[in-house]
């Protein structure tokens, strides 16, 4: 199966994506908003096809708009009291208008597929250079606030009281959340940005709870998910974004069902 | 014309002598207090919640903070923090002027319900907090895990670190709450509401916990508290707030009927049973008693 051009791609773009996923859905998860993540994909819908309708790349119209939406959510905050409710009527918002641009832009209608389901197996070389740039840039971001971003979900007000700055730490992560986001739409589409963002790290969190082994959990279930994903795909000539939720979704319920036995015990 | 220099030279000495006197009185603070609050109001949304209120704590005194709901506790602790800048007056902080994330005042906020819930064991969710304000990755290294078996061992938790922290009891996360705020080896301990939501074995537990520590490490706790009988026997002292105002001192000086219907500007009564008191007004128990603390819980 590696003799093929465009599964060797898809095998180092989801390798890319995975590695980032997990490490950024494992702090998603951990502080609860793992909503806003769902939300930004939706935004970025907007923005990949806004980008396809003046002519841009669907790539950075995505990171554009979900950056600028991320940066956005953690700037209005917790000012918000139903925030649930106000995030939903701003994704639908965005997917409606995203559909509006789709409908200006009717010549291909398997671009929006791809958008919304993704398309692994349709990545080139030169957007692999890209994810990978994205990744790098996400990762650095992530690296440089970890630790009073991990203060700060653990114990707000004692991490305000030490010198965290909680805005502007809740504002740097949305946006590196905005990069994972924009790459993990790449490879299962925005609408399915949760099962690579989500559920590895959810997973994770139900079968340890050390920090350390956490992370490191939730980045090898989300690259063993999304390779396998693409193998399984090969062979069945079913789509990866299919294999890669099935095996995300019953790896987090068998967490679950493992977990609760646990506990009974 | 030739004026004497007499006058102007004695108002010259008499500024040199104040200067010196209050360096030496700034110097003893320095070394012997460890709060100082000058004509201090402090004010939420325009309302003043405390109003020109002076107190002075040591260094190595265990001090209750009470009052009723609302009297300015938190917001208090929060002004010692540095958070709330206050609208009047002064606060000197172990002989410094009050100044944000000062490592030397240890802070143990009420317990979220949102990290109780989280499986996380106990032992990360302490060590996330060593340093937890400087950028970069949280690697510990070898100094900062040693203090973090430091504070658990001092409030012997140790073992419980082990456990995600949705499996633990309420009083067991508050041990891990008081070791947090042990790290770093703090002069001054604020802790806000540590008995809430505990039933009243663990309230003596938590109590018992925290006077050792404080003498054990020399330190100064303020430990806030809706009611007064859990801390009695173990305070050196009670600041109680009400009213806009504060007054400090013993148990027996401050929880008076005279003091504390001066505080309130209305009648209050203090009623001594069994070896417990109760502040009572207009027949009503001001504070709830070890029965009431499910209600706290909306508060």
């Amino acid at each position: 199966m590696f003799e093929y051009d465009f599964m060797r791609n898809g095998f180092v773009a989801a390798g890319i994506v995975a590695v980032l996923a997990g490490l950024v859905g494992y702090f998603l998860v951990l502080r609860g908003q793992t909503f806003a993540g769902h939300a930004l994909a939706h935004v970025g819908f907007t923005g990949a096809t806004g980008a396809v309708l003046v002519g841009g790349s669907p790539l950075w119209g995505m990171v554009l708009v979900t950056v600028a939406g991320g940066v956005g959510m953690g700037l209005i905050g917790e000012r918000l009291q139903n925030r649930d409710v106000a995030i939903g009527v701003v994704l639908s918002m965005a997917l409606g208008l995203g559909l509006l641009f789709l409908h200006f832009f009717t010549a291909y209608a398997t671009q929006a597929t791809a958008l919304l389901f993704g398309n692994v197996l349709g990545v080139t070389t030169q957007t692999i250079f890209a994810l990978l740039g994205l990744a790098l840039v996400s990762l650095a971001g992530l690296g440089a606030i970890a630790r009073p971003l991990l203060f700060a979900t653990l114990q707000p007000e004692l991490a305000q009281a030490k010198g965290v700055r909680l805005r502007l730490v809740a504002v740097l992560f949305l946006a590196v959340v905005a990069l994972a986001t924009a790459e993990c739409s790449q490879i299962v589409g925005v609408l399915l940005v949760f099962t690579l963002m989500v559920c590895p790290a959810a997973t994770a969190q139900l079968l340890t709870a050390r920090l350390g082994a956490g992370l490191i959990l939730s980045v090898v279930l989300a690259l063993s998910q999304a390779w396998l994903g693409l193998v399984l795909a090969f062979y069945t000539d079913w789509p990866t974004s299919f294999w890669i939720t099935a095996l995300s979704g019953a790896g987090y319920l068998a967490a679950t069902a493992w977990a609760s036995s646990m506990t009974r015990m | 014309m030739h004026k004497s220099p007499r006058p102007a030279d004695s108002t010259q000495a008499m500024r040199c002598y104040i200067i010196l006197i209050t360096m030496i009185r700034d110097r003893a603070g320095a070394q012997g207090n460890a709060v100082e609050v000058g004509d201090l109001t402090l004010a939420l949304g325009g309302r003043a919640v405390l109003a020109g209120v002076s107190f002075t704590i040591a260094a190595n005194e265990f001090v209750g903070v009470l009052g009723p709901n609302g009297a300015g506790k938190t917001t208090l602790m929060r002004a010692l923090l540095g958070l709330l800048r206050p609208a009047r007056g002064s606060i000197a902080i172990l002989g410094a002027p009050v100044a944000f994330g000062n490592p030397a005042v240890g802070y143990m906020p009420q317990f979220r319900t949102a990290a109780s819930g989280m499986r996380l064991r106990g032992w990360d969710f302490v060590a996330g907090a060593v340093a937890g304000h400087r950028w970069g990755l949280p690697l510990l290294g070898h100094a900062d895990r040693a203090e973090v078996a430091r504070v658990l061992a001092l409030v012997d938790a140790t073992a419980l670190a082990r456990r995600p922290l949705r499996d633990l009891s309420g009083g067991e996360r508050q041990r891990l709450l008081l070791a947090q705020a042990l790290l770093g080896r703090p002069k001054l301990l604020l802790l806000d509401e540590p008995l809430m939501s505990l039933d009243p074995h663990h309230q003596h537990a938590v109590v018992a916990l925290v006077r050792d520590l404080q003498r054990e490490l020399g330190i100064a706790v303020l430990f806030s508290a809706h009611e007064l009988n859990p801390l009695l026997g173990a305070l050196d002292r009670v600041l109680y707030l009400g009213g806009g105002h504060a007054a400090l001192g013993a148990v027996d000086e401050v929880i008076t009927g005279p003091v504390l219907s001066r505080l309130y500007g209305s009648e209050i009564d203090v009623i001594r049973l069994a070896g417990r008191i109760f502040v009572m007004s207009r027949g009503q128990a001001m504070e709830r008693d070890h029965h009431g603390h499910a209600d706290h819980e909306h508060v």
